[in-house]
């Protein structure tokens, strides 16, 4: 910006010259979401190769080996993260851990999304007795406690992958569900709404040709940002022991597995540990990123006007100094050829 | 209230048989809330009727209840029949089919109007597309042409354009071009122009009037200037009613009624000499709710009389085809003369009236000061 400042305010010839003051700031904000991005891409490439990359079956307990720490070889096996109680490689048992993060994560944001935005877009459209009753269910949906109504699910489904999908997305629908609503309120009022049932269009043709993509990329706003909160939710379920069951892997359940040696075998709570923190920050910052490109509002950069035209800086133009060209430019009057016709442009 | 009168042979000379016929239309949003109060007009194929009024006379509300697009709460009684199709009493699933394909809407502001995220041929082709009157590839193909149509250059490459590349100008033709998509009997413009500057204004205009030839427009404004170069017949509104109609060079040149005579005044007149003051008409519209039974323009009225607190009707005053409601009417102005009897009855044409600019029949007479 002080760079794209004296370029501007000192050789300030063309009016053309200086504009690439903006684009550093466009690039910079494009490279912000690139590391994050790269970093969840790096977490998913691993989630899907997990069987490929891993030096061990996550599950095969190694009894003679147990409790190994980092880099340690016991008979010949090399371990490079160490092993649990069970003697497991804890390599193999993160890789394998990410795969139950990130897919309960995508599953419920999709199905949460998906349903949040589908009652949404139908309260905000509808509004009448269809919107109060959906808002007010999502109301209560928000009101309830997260963990309680996980146990009751898992009490009465019983502990599943599924289930945990389930137990979040019953919780988390009212956010889509609150953005969509007020979105589309915001929307029907405007123009191009009017414009479509003017020319005879249906309601569910201007609600999926002209509402939906308004409210999309707010809900993939929103989503980017529920991404790395699921990721957590879902390590806590595990953690409790109503998520993933054992013997498989999860990020939440190889900590609280290890929470009891956590004197002792360090490594055991350190590296999952690690795992979920690298992925929830990219995640994060990643919808962070992507809110900033898809918010209009912000992406403006924000750079003051400037004068264009030979700079004298502290002078009025011409028009504006008493003398210079006659009288002010008055609306009923023939204008003076000095007038400008667009004065508020130069001011 | 339900006079009818027919209109001469408008200018154009392309003007068919009638398409609208409107009587006695209200939009009424409680007892005593009639927003529109008795609209009476019609409107031939090919032929431009300008609803002319100040703020809050209904004119839009008169529009939108012709394209059925009235907002929640509002009423409408009496009679609209476009092409054989009653517009009065059309549920939701009704008003679509008419939409698009019988009645077009073209509204004041084409920023808003248009869908940034779409091109503008796609949403050209969209309106045939819910109406089903062309195959996909034959969409396509039609929406060039009518961009063409309404003369926006080089239509092939702008029909792939997104509203925001284009100026208001342009957005207001393809605005015309979405409302003539569905081929409609009856084009509603609800002051298309307003948003534009005044040369632009003037080529949609032309382009209005060229484009519309198959259809009837109700051309809704408040810009006298607009009416005199679209119209063939104009409709005043005042306070929800009907307080004059008739053929366009009757109205500007020969108002019967005084708000007409008033609004005339009212307007700049370029080439005459700056005498002072541009004469206004003093109050303002009733409110809503506020309206008695009286014509409603008594209180602001320079001619009103004790006979003015009973409702003129709209009563036909010449063999052209001009009706006001009005008991003391006459284009020559001066409240003394108007009082004249029999002039309610049948006021005839008297002479050559002075015209739109410098009628003394304006309210206000003020010539002390010069510029502000």
């Amino acid at each position: 910006m002080s760079g794209a400042t004296t370029t501007a305010a000192g050789a300030g010839t063309a009016p053309a010259a200086p504009v690439p003051a903006a684009e550093p700031r466009v690039r910079s904000g494009r490279r912000r979401g690139l590391i994050p991005a790269a970093v969840v891409a790096l977490y998913v490439l691993v989630a899907l190769c997990a069987p490929l990359i891993s030096p061990f079956d996550p599950d095969h307990a190694d009894l003679v080996a147990r409790l190994s720490g980092p880099f340690a070889s016991a008979h010949g096996h090399f371990h490079l993260l160490g092993t649990d109680a069970l003697g497991r490689d804890v390599l193999s048992r993160a890789f394998y851990g990410s795969r139950v993060s990130i897919a309960v994560a995508a599953a419920t944001v999709v199905v949460s999304g998906a349903f949040g935005v589908f009652v949404g877009v139908l309260a905000g459209w509808y509004r009448g007795w269809v919107g109060v009753v959906v808002m007010r269910v999502a109301d209560i949906a928000l009101s309830v406690p997260f963990f309680l109504l996980a146990i009751l699910v898992v009490a009465v489904l019983g502990p599943s992958l599924v289930n945990v999908v389930i137990c979040l997305a019953l919780v988390r629908w009212p956010r889509y569900t609150r953005i969509a609503y007020a979105s589309v309120l915001e929307t029907r009022e405007r123009g191009f709404v009017r414009g479509a049932v003017a020319v005879g269009a249906p309601g569910r043709w201007i609600v999926t040709r002209h509402v939906l993509p308004e409210v999309l990329p707010l809900a993939v706003v929103v989503a980017t940002l529920e991404l790395g909160l699921m990721v957590v939710f879902e390590a806590s379920l595990s953690f409790i022991g109503l998520g993933v069951q054992p013997p498989t892997a999860s990020w939440g359940s190889m900590l609280s597995d290890g929470q009891s040696y956590v004197a002792t075998a360090w490594w055991l709570v350190t590296f999952p540990g690690l795992a979920l923190f690298g992925l929830v920050l990219a995640v994060n910052l990643l919808g962070d990123a992507v809110r900033d490109r898809l918010d209009p509002k912000r992406s403006v950069p924000k750079r003051p006007f400037r004068r264009r035209g030979p700079g004298r800086p502290g002078r009025a133009p011409g028009w504006l100094r008493p003398g210079a060209s006659g009288t002010a430019p008055s609306p009923g009057g023939p204008p003076g050829p000095a007038a400008p016709t667009h004065p508020s442009q130069e001011a | 209230m339900t006079t009818s009168y027919t209109a001469r042979d408008t200018t154009r000379g392309t003007a068919g048989a009638t398409v609208l016929d409107v009587r006695d239309l209200r939009v009424t949003f409680g007892p005593g809330l009639d927003a529109v109060d008795g609209l009476t007009l019609s409107a031939r194929r090919g032929e431009t009727v300008a609803v002319v009024g100040e703020s809050g006379c209904g004119k839009t509300l008169s529009a939108l209840a012709l394209a059925g697009l009235l907002p929640e709460g509002a009423t409408v009684t009496g009679s609209a029949v476009l092409d054989g199709h009653q517009l009065v009493g059309r549920g939701e699933r009704q008003w679509r089919a008419l939409r698009g394909s019988k009645v077009g809407m073209i509204f004041q502001d084409a920023a808003t109007a248009l869908n940034p995220l779409m091109s503008v041929g796609a949403q050209i082709e969209e309106v045939m597309a819910i109406h089903g009157t062309y195959r996909r590839a034959a969409r396509r193909a039609r929406a060039v042409e009518l961009l063409a149509s309404v003369g926006v250059p080089d239509a092939e490459t702008r029909a792939r354009s997104h509203p925001h590349q284009l100026s208001g100008g342009m957005r207001q033709r393809v605005m015309i071009a979405m409302a003539l998509a569905g081929s409609p009997d009856l084009v509603v413009a609800d002051e298309p122009t307003t948003a534009l500057d005044v040369t632009v204004q003037a080529q949609v205009l032309a382009l209005l009037r060229e484009s519309t030839r198959d259809a009837a427009v109700l051309f809704i404004t408040h810009d006298m200037g607009v009416v005199a170069e679209i119209a063939d017949r104009v409709v005043v509104m005042y306070a929800g009613s009907v307080v004059e109609a008739g053929p366009l060079d009757e109205v500007l040149e020969r108002p019967h009624h005084p708000y007409t005579a008033a609004l005339l005044a009212s307007v700049p007149d370029p080439d005459a000499p700056r005498a002072g003051e541009l004469p206004t008409i003093p109050g303002r519209v009733p409110p809503l709710g506020e309206r008695g039974s009286g014509c409603p323009f008594r209180d602001r009225c320079p001619k009103a009389r004790e006979r003015c607190a009973e409702r003129p009707p709209l009563s036909e005053l010449t063999p052209g085809g001009s009706a006001a409601a009005c008991w003391y009417p006459g284009h020559t102005g001066a409240p003394e003369r108007a009082e004249a009897p029999g002039r309610a009855t049948a006021p005839g044409t008297t002479g050559a009236g002075p015209g739109p600019d410098g009628d003394p029949a304006t309210p206000t007479t003020p010539h002390e000061e010069g510029t502000s």
